[in-house]
């Protein structure tokens, strides 16, 4: 494939490997903030390719990971309604809510549709104005603005049926927060490179030489994802902490700044609490005031009962990266892609469902 | 049929050609001498068999549902049908398993034997035919009458390359050649939603004549029927198919050996991707076509092989991944497939990562995957080089002892991971 195939090239990575087996002198552990970033490298096996002092750790860069649970039960609410038709991105459909999760609810008659972006939801609203159309808005950085489109879209049609259960979130809030933690083993980070491509690294800045953490804004190919260690291990080898920038060809480092734009007019910094790591102060986007006519949790208040998670998920624990998923007594037996306990087993994203899906086995115990 | 059923209502009273010409109005009238009239008069005879029998428990990873208390119903925690439970992955095969095949079996057991595409059937008497032990039991390996049914939902109706009446002929062609079989003749049903439009009735039918006439068959006999607006999604087929199986050929899902040398023969994942990109809701245009095409000239050019060719599968829903599956599980192998060997056309891979998708999950209606003894391969290959169907034939694999049921796959850069049944719907990711 045009421009994809060079960072696919085994010959390149194989020769990258090398070069970082020369370089690292010492362990160090290393987070990929993004779920793009982990099933990549589990599935390629990189992790395993890697020089025996480096250590991944997996990070909660899975949108699909971290919806709260009381969202995800107020979206099965809304999808239940008869009036109601939720659109939804497809990997949301299975993650399990107290009660079941989309798909089940689909299948007892609630109107749920796949889409493919915000503005998706949009058609299907001014198709159908006679009824309410929720679109379940997840995502971080990288699919606000379109989702922050759909809204200044939908107030210029003056659609007057078209609603957002917004659970956007904000990746920096939540590398700051797992530094803060005690435990915090983290000692560089791959920065997701396709939020860097909507937002720049002017962010990460503050945060590398707050913490002297070097920040590598990395890619998703296979060769992205080794030239992305190599250059955190040199930093880390010299000393340094500062952002680099692994991933020239997408991203600029102040972004995109429509997008941004369109960000900024339409949401505002909100706390929100992460499923599985807890309340993170300043880490979710939700809608001003100008555009709160179109918050469905204001329209059609959806009444849930107060939740709670599976007493066995160690989901927080593989999300903020102090467990690996084959840790997880659950992992592979009562929680599978099959029957997830928790939501990093559902996204192909998720640290979890990777782990699965490249066959790793629970630890011995 | 359906207590919805209104308008046209076409009893079916067996394979004449008053009834085919009643029901395939647009296809040409019926040849009075159709290929039934050839095959011998013995319906008392005839033992039809199970095609489809339940698999042994996944072996890959246990525990999931057997391990919370082997619950009797799929997806217990819905206790309704989801829409994955049609996708050709494991959900299907526990519906299979767990809720359809009891119903049909006399002593609700699973007999063990693999799941084939098509079923052989003992036309001839009792008396004459081989007796065994288990009257379940498929017809003997002598014999050589194929019959093979499947149902086609296909949205769009029209799609680049196809459209769902030459699918209902492919499909069900290709299902026979897989038990090495020549299609003989086919019967179409056709459940048609009130309000469809005449015109694409009308252009449905003619491909369907178009495509049976290409594969040297026509349709015998039929039924339809008409439900209300919402009932049906405007039009669903059925065909059901005759094959005659070709001399020395006797491939089965639970014939691949060690050793064995898998050819695919062409690039995947075109038939879903097109299908996908035909909905108009993805946001971008993929300029494919669909790969639906009969398979039986591909399995002819292989009958020179005999007996050497051991499984053939056409990895239709659930793509190369659950095909391979079900050879491994019902063959007791362990299959592995070179990533970089794979044909993956650039438009599927650019669409799969885009959309966060497995391209050997992704669904094909015009190729197939031979499991073929290893001194053996390169004729093989050469034979199917030679037609246009399969001229982009290659090796992707090999077959081992290994772990039952097990599919790995060796990646690009040296690592081994296993290459898992999809589950159920295909769920295109966030971002």
């Amino acid at each position: 494939m045009k421009y994809v195939d060079e960072f696919r090239d085994p010959v390149a990575a194989r020769r990258l490997l090398d070069e970082l087996r020369i370089t690292a002198t010492r362990p160090w552990r290393i987070m990929e903030v993004c779920g793009g970033q982990t099933h990549t490298l589990v599935r390629q096996g990189i992790d395993e390719l890697l020089p025996a002092g480096i250590r991944m750790i997996h990070g909660p860069g899975c949108p699909v990971c971290v919806t709260p649970l009381e969202t995800i039960d107020r979206a099965l609410a809304l999808a239940a309604r008869d009036d109601v038709v939720l659109a939804s991105f497809g990997d949301m459909l299975r993650v399990p809510g107290s009660d079941g999760d989309l798909l089940s609810v689909r299948a007892r008659g609630g109107d749920v549709r796949v889409v493919y972006s915000p503005l998706d939801a949009l058609r299907l609203a001014a198709a159908e104005p006679g009824r309410e159309v929720v679109l379940l808005a997840v995502g971080f950085e990288t699919t606000a603005p379109t989702t922050a489109m759909a809204v200044l879209r939908a107030a210029e049609l003056g659609l007057e049926n078209f609603s957002l259960l917004v659970s956007h979130v904000l990746v920096p809030p939540a590398m700051t927060a797992l530094l803060d933690a005690p435990d915090c083993q983290v000692q560089a980070f791959l920065a997701a490179g396709h939020v860097c491509a909507v937002m720049g690294w002017t962010e990460y800045e503050p945060i590398a030489a707050r913490y002297r953490v070097p920040i590598v804004v990395t890619g998703f190919e296979p060769l992205d994802l080794v030239e992305g260690v190599l250059m955190a291990v040199r930093q880390l080898e010299a000393g340094q902490a500062r952002v680099e920038n692994q991933y020239a060809r997408a991203v600029r480092r102040t972004g995109n700044t429509a997008a941004r734009d369109a960000v900024r007019r339409v949401f505002r910094i909100a706390d929100r609490p992460w499923r599985g790591i807890g309340p993170i102060p300043g880490s979710g986007l939700e809608l001003t005031d100008e555009f709160a006519h179109f918050d469905a949790l204001r329209r059609l208040a959806p009444d849930v009962p107060a939740s709670t998670e599976p007493a066995e998920c160690l989901a927080g624990a593989v999300l903020t990266g102090t467990v690996v998923p084959t840790d997880c007594p659950a992992y592979g037996v009562r929680c599978t892609p099959r029957h997830p306990l928790g939501a990093p087993m559902v996204s192909s994203e998720g640290t979890c469902a990777a782990y699965h899906a490249a066959g790793r086995e629970r630890s011995p115990r | 049929m359906s207590t919805r059923t209104t308008g046209s209502e076409t009893p079916q009273v067996g394979g004449t050609p008053t009834n085919a010409r009643r029901t395939a109005a647009s296809s040409p009238a019926p040849n009075r001498e159709t290929p039934w009239e050839h095959l011998p008069d013995v319906p008392s005879g005839l033992r039809p068999v199970l095609g489809h029998v339940a698999p042994a428990p996944p072996t890959v990873h246990p525990g999931t549902a057997l391990a919370q208390g082997g619950c009797p119903v799929p997806h217990a925690e819905s206790g309704h049908v989801l829409l994955g439970h049609g996708a050709g992955g494991r959900l299907q095969a526990e519906l299979l398993e767990r809720v359809l095949l009891p119903g049909l079996r006399t002593d609700g057991r699973p007999s063990g034997r693999p799941l084939e595409d098509a079923a052989l059937l003992d036309w001839r008497p009792r008396e004459e035919s081989t007796p065994t032990a288990d009257p379940d039991a498929e017809a003997g390996p002598d014999a050589d009458l194929v019959i093979s049914t499947d149902g086609f939902v296909v949205h769009p109706l029209f799609f680049p390359g196809g459209d769902i009446g030459a699918l209902a002929v492919h499909g069900t062609v290709n299902d026979l050649a897989m038990r090495g079989a020549m299609p003989v003749a086919l019967a179409l049903a056709a459940i048609i939603e009130e309000g469809l439009p005449i015109a694409d009735l009308q252009a449905v039918f003619a491909s369907v004549g178009r495509a049976a006439r290409a594969a040297g068959i026509t349709v015998v006999t039929g039924d339809t029927k008409v439900v209300e607006r919402g009932a049906a999604d405007r039009l669903f087929l059925t065909t059901t198919g005759i094959g005659r199986r070709i001399p020395g050929l006797r491939p089965s899902a639970g014939a691949a050996r060690p050793g064995d040398v898998v050819l695919l023969s062409g690039p995947i994942g075109l038939h879903g991707i097109t299908v996908l990109s035909a909905r108009g809701d993805l946001g971008f245009e993929a300029d494919i076509a669909s790969d639906t095409r009969p398979l039986h000239r591909v399995v002819r050019a292989l009958a020179p092989l005999g007996a050497d060719v051991h499984t053939l599968r056409d990895p239709t829903r659930g793509g190369v991944a659950a095909a391979l599956t079900e050879i491994a599980r019902d063959s007791g192998v362990e299959i592995a497939v070179d990533e970089l060997a794979l044909p993956v056309p650039p438009a599927v891979a650019a669409a799969c990562d885009l959309l966060g998708l497995d391209p050997l999950h992704v669904a094909n209606e015009g190729c197939l995957l031979a499991m073929v003894a290893p001194d053996r391969a390169d004729a093989a290959l050469a034979a199917l080089r030679e037609l246009p169907e399969s001229r982009d034939a290659v090796a992707i694999g090999t077959v081992a002892a290994g772990r039952p049921g097990r599919v790995v796959m060796r990646t690009g850069l040296g690592g081994i991971r296993p290459v898992e049944m999809p589950i159920g719907e295909q769920l295109p990711r966030i971002c």
